[in-house]
């Protein structure tokens, strides 16, 4: 009961501000509205609405006036390739997934057509959120195969809208492909750009792992867990690499009318390489400028604009990077051009930054330890050399001579070592790579070219070979300016 | 509890047959009644199917054939369309002539709710209900009850997803508990009263509609392959019209 009463306050306050800034809210609301109310725009004639499978998109509606446009949506479910191998059932809007893209304006009146074929198994509609009525649409859609129900309605808000089946199980219907977009342009139009395409992401769930070869049902437990097997743009592996990639020229406007079907994952689009001049987020009235990623809502869309100043291949990915190079959400722009070295110089030098041993090479030698010169004893050669050691050598082979598993061979007890005390000189001389066996263990990565003296040389092999169980060699500086003159290499 | 109903179902009734299990009386098989929670239900909603015997097969384009030659007024040609819309027999070559793609042990589709209530009871027969229907619908090989088995619901759901597998013959999907053949795999079913599932199409909304299908319980958590399955069939039974004429329809009567 207290509680109740507590909750009951709450509400009561914000009530009260709600009512007494009432009528500021409403102003504002008010000024927000278009010029023109489209409930008011009149039609005049009739079309055919052109619709195209992705990547492309119809043409722009440019200046026309608001009209009767027909829609011709014809249902289809047909197996298709999810990649190389792995087949999948698609449930379709027009025969690809995403479906058919619809470009209307502001004030159009669509008479949409939902005809569902004969040979499939299931009924069907249609939500578009575009609509302005109960169910966008799905309430007056719903299909047996074999049937075409119509309905139509007015386009009031322009903007970049999905459409997707919602015939129960929904999510089902969605996870196989039912969705698509429907643009509302305003009068007008859009700006024109050189190049417009058709991108939609949706997120698909297989029996078999990502891969397993065969017809995949869909995996109803696997979708519920939010699961995804397959994370794809335009409804497969592949759809926009290679031979399917986006293209555009140098110098180009690209807008991309991005979609996210879902049905359960969220996409963070981005293209990498590109920064995106103009986003109509969430693919409405809002615009922002100069966007790295942006979010695409399942069952929500995004318009991307941006110019393309260089040559190369754009990679557009959900960002969620997994899902784009272990699930499939990857697609390529390719621009053609000429170089803007201006803009963006390619490699200008490659080399090797590796702080602790990379390809052969120098080492500057910079602070070199002070070490004992002239004819040292055993003992003081093992002295320095534990001091070169530690400033040369211990970062890969370690304090204790152990190296590391699988990356540096071990000095301590190394047969590879002890068996060759000339080869061992050579390798600090000269460095090495390529496959070495040390203690039955294979390893094949790359030891630097020291920059040691010979005398260097000879005080740290000194040293490697006096401790960890090795047999106690002594190397001299004399050894060392043998094999640098004559032998080894 | 249920489990107690089935039970004691089955041994009142296996007293009033000489056989236990199934009885068969010529193309069709006896059903014994009982008690069970639908797809969609909820503990309270349980239902009660009287005994019945049901055909073991669907209704084939053959045995069609041989009602239209005999009752003139269901031929294409002759149909009311108030009874039979536009793709009634659609395949069929001709009022009495069977398309040349078609076999005669292929079952009949592309016939109407009218059509094939009246086929039903020329022969003394009626359409099962959707309980009657459902209640059979349940049944593996080897179980009266198989709906928990997940092996049992991906079948079925292959089959739904999949489109366009048309002219397999009677028989060729598996023989239930029943002995009844092709309840799932081959064709939709129509049953008497199907249109009494008052589905909108709109999903979404008929799960706020305080209906016994689609109590809140049973569609908001619906996580379960055998819901999936049932909202597949309710789907497909509120999207039709009598006068519905549709290339994955068909049915088989039952008797009392």
């Amino acid at each position: 009961m207290k509680t109740k009463s507590i909750t009951k306050l709450l509400f009561a306050i914000p009530m009260l501000a709600l009512i007494s800034c009432g009528g500021g809210e409403k102003k504002s609301l008010k000024a927000k509205k278009h010029k023109v109310n489209p409930v008011t725009i009149e039609v005049k004639g009739e079309m055919d609405a052109e619709l195209t499978a992705p990547p492309f998109v119809p043409a722009s509606v440019g200046n026309r006036p608001a009209k009767k446009l027909n829609v011709n949506m014809e249902i289809l479910e047909e197996v298709g390739e999810m990649t190389d191998g792995v087949k999948y059932v698609y449930w379709t809007f027009g025969g690809s997934v995403p479906g058919s893209f619809i470009r209307t304006r502001v004030g159009d009146e669509v008479e949409f057509h939902l005809k569902n074929h004969p040979d499939n198994k299931l009924p069907h509609n249609i939500d578009l959120h575009a609509v302005t009525g109960p169910g966008g649409g799905a309430t007056s859609s719903f299909v047996a195969p074999g049937h075409e129900t119509v309905f139509s309605f007015k386009v009031l808000n322009p903007g970049l809208y999905v459409y997707h089946c919602a015939t129960a199980p929904v999510g089902m219907h969605i996870a196989n492909g039912m969705y698509g977009l429907i643009l509302v342009e305003p009068e007008g139009g859009l700006p024109k750009v050189d190049k417009e395409y058709y991108v939609m992401q949706g997120d698909f769930y297989t029996k078999g792992e990502h891969g397993k070869p065969g017809l995949q049902p869909f995996d109803m437990q696997k979708a519920v867990d939010e699961d995804a097997d397959y994370v794809v743009f335009n409804g497969k592996v592949g759809a926009l690499t290679g031979d399917n990639a986006l293209t555009a020229n140098v110098g180009e406007t690209v807008r991309l009318f991005i979609g996210n079907g879902g049905p359960n994952l969220v996409s963070s689009f981005h293209v990498i390489g590109e920064i995106f001049d103009r986003v109509n987020v969430e693919g409405g009235s809002l615009v922002n400028e100069d966007v790295q990623t942006t979010l695409v809502p399942a069952g929500g869309a995004a318009i991307v604009e941006f110019k393309v100043d260089v040559p190369g291949t754009f990679i557009l990915v959900d960002h969620s990077i997994f899902r784009a190079f272990n699930k499939g959400a990857l697609g390529m722009l390719k621009v053609k051009g000429d170089d803007q070295k201006a803009l963006y110089s390619g490699t200008i030098q490659e080399g090797i930054y590796n702080p602790e041993g990379g390809t052969i090479q120098e080492i500057p030698v910079a602070e070199k330890a002070v070490v004992k010169k002239g004819k040292l004893s055993k003992k003081e050669q093992i002295a320095n050399g534990k001091q070169l050691y530690t400033q040369t050598c211990f970062a890969c082979h370690q304090a204790t001579g152990d190296g590391i598993p699988n990356a540096f061979p071990p000095l301590a007890k190394s047969d590879y070592l002890n068996a060759d005390v000339n080869r061992a000189i050579d390798i600090v001389i000269h460095g090495k790579t390529g496959e070495i066996t040390v203690n039955g263990k294979k390893y094949n990565s790359i030891m630097t070219k020291q920059s040691l003296n010979d005398a260097e040389i000879a005080d740290v092999l000194t040293y490697v070979y006096n401790v960890w169980g090795n047999n106690k060699t002594v190397v001299t500086e004399k050894m060392v300016k043998a094999r640098r003159s004559g032998g080894g290499h | 509890m249920i489990k107690c109903i089935f039970r004691l179902a089955i041994v009142l009734l296996s007293g009033l047959f000489v056989q236990t299990g199934y009885g068969q009386s010529g193309n069709a098989v006896d059903i014994i009644g009982g008690t069970y929670i639908p797809l969609y239900g909820r503990d309270s909603s349980q239902v009660t199917v009287s005994d019945f015997a049901m055909d073991v097969y669907p209704v084939t384009h053959g045995e069609f054939l041989e009602f239209v030659i005999k009752y003139k007024k269901w031929q294409r040609s002759e149909v009311i369309e108030l009874f039979a819309d536009g793709n009634y027999l659609l395949d069929w070559k001709g009022d009495t002539i069977l398309g040349d793609k078609i076999s005669e042990n292929a079952p009949v589709t592309n016939i109407s709710w009218f059509s094939a209530k009246e086929y039903c009871s020329c022969q003394g027969k009626r359409l099962p209900t959707i309980d009657e229907w459902e209640y059979v619908a349940m049944a593996s090989e080897t179980k009266l009850d198989a709906r928990q088995e997940s092996t049992f619901n991906q079948y079925i759901l292959d089959w739904y997803e999949r489109p366009k597998q048309k002219n397999q013959e009677v028989g060729s999907t598996f023989k239930n508990y029943w002995g009844l053949y092709d309840i799932h795999g081959l064709v939709w079913e129509w049953t008497y009263d199907f249109n009494s599932v008052l589905i909108s199409g709109e999903s979404r909304k008929d799960v706020d509609n305080d209906s016994d299908l689609f109590c809140g319980s049973a569609a908001v958590g619906a996580s379960d392959l055998m819901n999936y399955a049932a909202f597949m069939r309710y789907a497909i039974r509120g999207s039709v019209k009598a006068n519905y004429a549709m290339r994955n329809l068909g049915f088989r009567c039952v008797k009392d």
